[in-house]
């Protein structure tokens, strides 16, 4: 450092240092502000589009048609978009177990990456739905609790329960409870509006708004059950049961016990 | 007659059952042990209960096998009390049933009546108070406690008066009117037609007039709007329903023709709209007519069209009523 420090005053000094300020500045931008190959994203996409339709033609196309054009048994799903699929595949509502009435939630069969090929690859059909990015989906930072309460109660409860408890539809149908879904699951079914559920669209709910209801629905999940069994959360029914069934008869119960003479 | 019936004999009262602790001292003995540890496990739980409540901090969560994640806290206090209370009754019970005298006492039923003489006597002493009163002689008295009595019995017909005013032609109105735009409940933002997707919906109160900062409840009971979109393709509508509707964009009455509850669970794919009080079920590609359940009447449909900067605005008022049957309604 002494040695160093001997030349600072050396009159070859700051013509040197604004070489090396210069140099490490346009390295950062240059590095910052680099854009990835433009024809290497697009050839990566097209590897994934060709591993989507593989897939589709495998896993989906006997229902859907080879071309996703839809047949008897099942809709087209040429502009339904990234996010439907990401939303149906990924909740393991599709490939559907059996033509019953509605597809329901299971262990998805495909894994992350195959859902996004077929995604990729239905999206590429036509335009739809994209699927929201995590930076969208910050539902901590921009939701607010009490307005997607309110917006909750306004325009999901009747379906889904005012606890998110789910509920029943017509002939069999039911709207499932969101207890553990997924943030961007849920944020792809309002935009999508999967199988009877409307769709629920941005200038009417805007995105800022559909955060603050994911952020109500989290925070319902987490609310502790302080009393014990929550009994499903949906109030009297469950309850008046519990009472009417195990309190009543612990009652009779000891009731009997107590008129009973002493041998 | 050789089988004349029998009349039944009266069977008298039971003989008395002696109890084994009566006659034999070692099962007084346990009896008296039994009673005992009752008792103790009554002083348990208030144990139990006293050690929860210093020693349990408030935000711990036991797991418990049906009841799932539990407040230990709670569990314990209430578990303790209930143990203390439960067993001083169990062993009440139990020493009274077991040890205390096992007397019968049989007493025969007799009329409830008072001697003739007690109630001669009751009815001069009453006689006698009015007479020391002066009821007779202070008829000043007498008349201000009959007006002050008439007046505290008139008091309730007052309250009668809660039964009204009668609605007049309120329950006849709601808030649209021709040119009212539709605004997003919560939120009070106009729509355009290119706002809604096929397939999509909106809950929708009619916008604020100028200077107005909230709605009554009574009236957003009475003016909410689903706002639905489908294939205009779809329709199977008279010409008039059909102009009433935008692009494929219908607008129904959210509250119910049966009971007035919120119509609002719409089904997608079968474009059927369920009441979720009573099931009743209305096809929107038909007017909201009646598939299904207790309602009578089609949700009432409002005319839609755009206003000059080209949001949705009424068209008209509502044609009908909105919502259930009441006296006055002509139809």
């Amino acid at each position: 450092m002494k040695r160093l420090s001997k030349y600072r005053r050396h009159r070859a000094v700051a013509p040197l240092l604004l070489i090396v300020a210069l140099l490490g500045i346009g390295t950062t931008f240059s590095v910052a502000s680099a854009t990835p190959n433009n024809s290497a994203l697009a050839l990566a996409r097209s590897a994934a589009i060709e591993e989507g339709k593989q897939l589709f033609l495998k896993g989906c196309s006997s229902c859907h048609g080879l071309n996703a054009e839809g047949g008897g048994i099942a809709p087209s799903l040429i502009g339904v978009g990234a996010a439907s699929v990401d939303f149906q595949v990924g909740t393991g509502r599709m490939p559907m177990a059996d033509m019953s009435t509605q597809a329901m939630r299971k262990k998805p069969v495909y894994t992350p990456e195959q859902v996004a090929a077929l995604a990729v690859y239905v999206a590429s059909l036509a335009p739809g739905p994209e699927i929201p990015g995590d930076e969208l989906l910050n539902y901590e930072r921009d939701g607010s609790v009490a307005e997607g309460g309110e917006l909750f109660r306004n325009n999901c409860a009747m379906c889904h329960n005012f606890a998110a408890q789910g509920g029943a539809l017509t002939q069999g149908k039911y709207a499932p409870t969101l207890m553990g879904v997924e943030p961007v699951h849920i944020y792809e079914a309002m935009i999508t509006g999967p199988q009877s559920m409307p769709v629920f669209s941005d200038k009417i709910i805007t995105p800022e708004e559909k955060l603050s209801i994911i952020k109500w629905i989290k925070s319902a999940e987490a609310e502790p059950a302080l009393g014990g069994a929550s009994l499903g959360r949906v109030g009297p029914v469950t309850e008046g049961l519990l009472v009417w069934t195990l309190g009543i008869g612990i009652l009779i119960g000891v009731a009997v016990w107590l008129a009973m003479k002493a041998r | 007659m050789a089988h004349e019936i029998e009349a039944i004999q009266d069977p008298g009262i039971p003989a008395h059952v002696h109890r084994k602790a009566d006659s034999d001292p070692k099962e007084a003995a346990k009896a008296e042990r039994q009673v005992a540890i009752l008792f103790s496990l009554s002083a348990v739980g208030t144990i139990l209960f006293i050690v929860s409540y210093i020693a349990i901090p408030q935000d711990v969560f036991v797991f418990v096998p049906i009841m799932g994640d539990t407040n230990a806290h709670q569990l314990f206090l209430g578990l303790g009390l209930a143990l203390s209370l439960f067993f001083i009754g169990m062993g009440a019970i139990h020493w009274a049933k077991t040890l205390m005298p096992d007397n019968e006492v049989t007493v025969q039923r007799h009329e409830f009546k008072s001697s003739d003489e007690d109630r001669k006597e009751f009815v001069k002493t009453a006689k006698d108070g009015a007479a020391a009163a002066g009821l007779g002689r202070r008829s000043l008295i007498k008349r201000s406690l009959g007006l002050s009595l008439g007046l505290v019995g008139l008091s309730p017909l007052l309250l009668l008066r809660d039964l009204g005013p009668l609605p007049g032609d309120s329950l006849l109105k709601t808030s649209w009117k021709a040119g009212t735009r539709l605004v997003t409940d919560p939120g009070d933002r106009p729509i355009k037609p290119e706002d809604l997707e096929v397939g999509a919906v909106a809950q929708v109160l009619p916008a604020m007039l100028p200077g107005q900062d909230h709605r009554s409840l009574s009236d957003i009971g009475k003016d909410a709007v689903l706002l639905i979109r489908l294939r205009p393709e779809d329709f199977n509508l008279d010409a008039e329903r059909l102009s009433w509707t935008h692009e494929g964009i219908i607008a129904f009455s959210k509250i119910c023709s049966h009971m007035g509850c919120a119509v609002a669970l719409y089904e997608q794919q079968t474009k059927h709209l369920l009441c979720p009080c009573h099931q009743s079920t209305f096809d929107v590609t038909r007017a909201a007519k009646v598939l299904f359940g207790p309602a009578a009447r089609p949700l009432p449909q409002l005319a839609l069209t755009l206003d000059a900067d080209g949001y949705l605005v009424a068209k008209q008022p509502f044609s009908e009523p909105v919502g259930p049957s009441f006296w006055e309604r002509s139809s």
